[in-house]
């Protein structure tokens, strides 16, 4: 029997909010231990939690985003339970009555077709500290030490659906967490770091009979750190489910921990032993009412989606859509093409020379586009010098390393290294003719057929040069040289 | 009389007046601590250094010839509920014994910056849970009136110390009647504010949905001048109300005439001790006789009240005492523990008290899954009925009197060991604190040799009319 899985997520990330959930304490992720705390995000008696209304309208911002119900009325509820890094020994969560419900998000699926992510619910909660271990795990340690600057700053859950429109496979699991990082990165409300703990996901996994419309039991996975973490624990996870199922076992409803070493998931406890976490409104928050006016004026200051700006690279700017999907794909590569693509005309160029020379750079570096050490401006000179036929591509190329390792603006390349292009056609010409002299083993190839040599003698120019002539131009020359040959010559 | 014992409307005149100074007032409440500690036990804490400090500033205040603010010198206890920057805030609980806060509740910023000085830190049932002040981890609090009779509760310490001259002024909690049932039984006036009006950052949280900061003093005036300082909206407390904040003292002189006065037939009925029924009847006949309209009424759903009330306060408190783990301040267990959750059970097994245990077991179970619908959320319905009932007959009186106690005070020791009865004895205040009323308790009279206490209820923010009434009352009655 085929069987298939019936996936969702329970994501948490941690919004860029300049200041805590619930208190004034700003929001770090490299300060000292205990540096951002006060009364409020420590738990200590009498203190009280005040909203924090940016976290709102970032909430709000990513429920229009996965085209959500915005609920006009939303409550804050408490969860109780007892652990060293929840200071007040209740997280404040929401139960009934989430900021935003029934969304979706669309994903490109492996055929290429769209599909719509159902979105169950969005709530906004706070997170806890952090413990700090003696040893590599809280049981093997002599004591734990905590750090309550991540308290109570401000987390989105983000729940799938398991019913409507559910994740299907791993590879749309995949495109779905992808997609949905990428929105977040474009709404601004988030950095999704995954390595600092920004983006963290627990997920749910059950499998059934293909074409079954019954669910299994399902085992929600959690401690999962990285993109492959997830990967890999929900491969293993729904081939173990399938296996026990072909072999006549029941599947248990349970949750279950990724083994980072061994690369498995491990039973933590069944469902008869899950918490009773005592859901109640909290009676130190009121319920939150949001008039329309409120959704409206995030709703006219939504940032651009990725969709919407891949659609709008294409049809304004004529860029191709492989290249767009590229530039989409990272909010900040995006960032950078924007601010160049205000101040250059050839948008194609613009788009080619980011993907293919600039990426070259930093790959080769390391660095990420966001820490670029060519401006956006400098780059548009460069672009700009280029569509107007200032400087050749390989002028262009030499230039670009240059601006990258000294940060400096290209016409100061230019101006320096005298790398101002041959225009002269007597010029060239005297050098093609230089160049044919000197090379009768391309000549005679090119006579009997071939076209390679060409490209050959066009590289020899090119270096006597050193750049400065423009390729397309030589070519022409040289192919007029031979005229049998002129059409081959043109390909 | 020691200066210790006058108003504190008098004493500001006085020592606006260059007649007394602080120091010398804050003298004479120390030694009357010094004298009457070891029996009544009204403080926690007693802040003598601070307080004479507090008192030299107030002086100079007052030598400088600038304009003072309104409490400048005048010694005010603080529940030990409330934090205070600096100084150990207990709860009068174990769990709290050494717990120094690091911030000041906002009604202590604002009791500071009205000049006050702050005496010390008055004794109460641990976590404002008890009725009696028997509760406390300190010993309870005495009834200065007879040292054999409880001082009441939760606010026992700061209702005794007001009655002892140990304070002029102080601050309580009121979660279920903690401020005034511990004034009645002590003779003093004691005022609960409408939910909202008084910030409640830094009071140390019990039922977050019921408590409230309020005062008590000698005189609905000595109530109204410390109730002008610490009321008005905090942006650090959500469910503080951004309601308008009138001029207390001012309103106190208008008079009754006219006034439409509610008998909540309710409130009369059967358990009601007869001696408390007749001495309340008398002081309303007394208003009566003084222009007041008085007009029977009906709260149809009272007897759900206390059922409501315990059902959410202990609910809220099992989640709000969550806290004290052990983890980041307060008690931790001295003896062996193999891991977290033996430290948190022996932590709290070592430090809670027996009520407070009890009422932690009890929320927890009405929160618990399977049970939150049946009793969490039903009593939330009932107290909207009861919260209904109120707003119903306030369509047709100004406001409304009552007991507030069905009993007068008992000796201590007498309904400890029994919590049920114990429970009822909040009979006729929790009601107010469901439906988030303003009510008062001023003495009516006394039986027996024990005061009794009258309950004034006023609308949602019409505190005004409650401590007019109660002014009105206290000066036809000869009392101030």
């Amino acid at each position: 029997m085929e069987f298939e899985p019936v996936i969702a997520f329970e994501t948490h990330v941690e919004l860029k909010t300049k200041t805590k959930l619930f208190c004034g304490c700003a929001v770090s992720f490299d300060a000292p231990p205990n540096t951002h705390i006060c009364p409020v995000c420590t738990g200590q008696p009498g203190a009280l939690p005040v909203l924090n209304k940016k976290a709102v309208q970032y909430t709000v911002r990513a429920g229009l985003a996965l085209n959500c119900t915005i609920n006009r009325k939303s409550r804050f509820a408490r969860k109780n339970y007892f652990y060293p890094d929840l200071p007040k020994g209740y997280q404040i969560s929401q139960y009934e009555l989430p900021f935003c419900q029934d969304g979706y998000l669309e994903i490109t699926t492996p055929d290429g077709s769209p599909y719509a992510v159902g979105i169950k619910r969005i709530h906004l909660e706070e997170d806890a500290g952090k413990l700090v271990h003696s040893s590599s795990s809280f049981e093997s340690s002599e004591y734990s030490l905590v750090d309550f600057n991540r308290a109570c700053v401000p987390l989105l859950e983000i729940v799938t659906d398991h019913e409507r429109n559910p994740l299907r496979s791993p590879v749309e699991a995949r495109a779905y967490l992808e997609k949905l990082i990428q929105v977040l990165r474009y709404l601004d409300i988030s950095e999704c770091a995954i390595e600092k703990g920004q983006f963290r996901c627990d997920v749910n996994v059950s499998v059934r009979p293909r074409g079954s419309k019954a669910f299994g039991n399902r085992a929600e996975i959690k401690n999962m750190a990285s993109f492959k973490a997830i990967m890999d624990a929900l491969g293993y996870e729904i081939e173990r489910q399938s296996e026990s199922l072909r072999s006549g076992r029941e599947i248990p409803q349970e949750t279950r921990l990724f083994d980072e070493a061994k690369r498995i998931t491990v039973p933590m406890r069944s469902k008869e032993d899950a918490p009773d976490y005592r859901y109640f409104p909290d009676p130190d928050l009121v319920d939150v009412e949001l008039d329309l006016e409120f959704i409206e004026r995030i709703k006219k200051t939504m940032p651009e989606l990725p969709d919407q700006e891949a659609k709008r690279l294409t049809e304004e700017y004529g860029i191709p859509r492989s290249e767009v999907l590229i530039l989409t794909r990272d909010k900040h590569v995006s960032n950078y093409f924007a601010s160049c693509a205000s101040q250059t005309r050839d948008r194609k160029k613009l788009s080619r020379w980011i993907i293919k020379e600039l990426f070259k750079l930093l790959n080769a570096s390391g660095i990420p586009i966001e820490k670029c050490p060519i401006t956006p401006k400098n780059f548009s000179r460069l672009i700009n010098l280029l569509s107007e036929g200032e400087v050749t591509d390989t002028m262009g190329r030499s230039i670009l390393e240059e601006m990258f390792s000294e940060k400096v603006d290209p016409q100061s390349v230019v101006a320096q290294r005298g790398l101002k292009p041959i225009q002269s056609a007597k010029v060239l010409e005297d050098l093609v003719d230089q160049v044919v002299k000197n090379n009768p083993d391309a000549v005679s190839k090119i006579r009997a057929g071939e076209t390679k040599p060409i490209n050959f003698l066009v590289g020899r120019v090119m270096q006597k040069t050193q750049g400065r002539a423009d390729p397309k131009v030589v070519r022409d020359m040289i192919a007029k040289k031979f005229p049998s040959r002129q059409k081959s010559g043109k390909k | 009389m020691d200066l210790c014992d006058k108003s504190a409307f008098e004493l500001a005149a006085m020592l606006r007046r260059r007649e007394i100074t602080s120091v010398e007032l804050t003298q004479s409440v120390l030694s009357r601590i010094e004298q009457k500690e070891p029996i009544i036990n009204a403080f926690i804490t007693v802040t003598e250094e601070t307080a004479l400090k507090q008192a030299e500033a107030a002086d100079r205040r007052f030598r400088s010839g600038k304009k003072v603010p309104s409490l400048n010198g005048i010694p005010i206890a603080i529940k030990d509920i409330l934090c205070t920057k600096g100084i150990t805030t207990t709860c009068g609980s174990a769990i709290l014994q050494n717990y120094v806060p690091p911030y000041n509740a906002t009604v202590v910023r604002k009791v500071l910056r009205s000049g006050a000085v702050i005496i010390g830190k008055t004794n109460m049932d641990e976590f404002a849970m008890g009725s009696s002040n028997e509760n406390s981890a300190f010993g309870p609090a005495r009834n200065p009136v007879n040292p054999q009779y409880v001082a009441g509760g939760s606010s026992g310490g700061s209702a005794a110390a007001v009655a002892a001259g140990e304070a002029v002024l102080a601050l309580g909690s009121d979660t279920g009647g903690s401020i005034r049932l511990p004034s009645a039984f002590c003779g003093i006036t004691g005022i609960k504010p409408t939910y909202g009006r008084v910030s409640r950052y830094g009071l140390v949280s019990y039922a977050s949905s019921l408590d409230q900061v309020g005062v008590l003093g000698r005189s609905s005036k000595d109530c109204a001048m410390l109730l002008n300082v610490i009321c008005g909206h905090d942006r650090m407390d959500s469910t503080s109300a951004d309601a308008k904040k009138p001029d207390f003292l001012r309103s106190l002189d208008r008079g009754i005439e006219g006034i439409r006065v509610g008998l909540p037939r309710e409130y009369f009925v059967e358990g009601i001790d007869s001696r408390v029924k007749e001495t309340i009847l008398a002081a309303v006949n007394l208003l009566a006789e003084n222009g007041a309209h008085v007009i029977d009424i009906s709260l149809p759903h009272t007897r759900y009240a206390v059922s409501a009330y315990y059902l959410v306060a202990t609910a809220e408190a099992s989640s709000n005492l969550a806290r004290y783990d052990g983890v980041k301040y307060g008690l931790r267990t001295k003896t062996d523990f193999a891991d977290s959750g033996q430290m948190y059970e022996k932590t709290r097994r070592e430090g809670f008290g027996k009520e407070v245990k009890r009422r932690i077991m009890l929320g927890t179970f009405v929160l618990s899954a399977g049970y939150y619908e049946a009793y969490y959320k039903k009593a939330q319905q009932a107290r909207t009925l009861v919260r209904e009932d109120f707003e119903k007959a306030f369509e047709s009186v100004d406001c409304m009197i009552a007991p507030v106690s069905p009993c007068l005070p008992f000796k201590l020791g007498e309904k400890i060991s029994d919590p049920l009865q114990m429970y009822l004895v909040d009979i006729y205040t929790v009601s107010l604190n469901l439906a988030g009323l303003p009510g008062m308790s001023i003495n009516c009279g006394w039986a027996d040799g024990l005061p009794v206490g009258m309950q004034i209820i006023g609308k949602p923010f019409d505190e005004q009319t409650v401590l007019r009434v109660g002014h009105a009352y206290e000066m036809m009655a000869g009392k101030k």
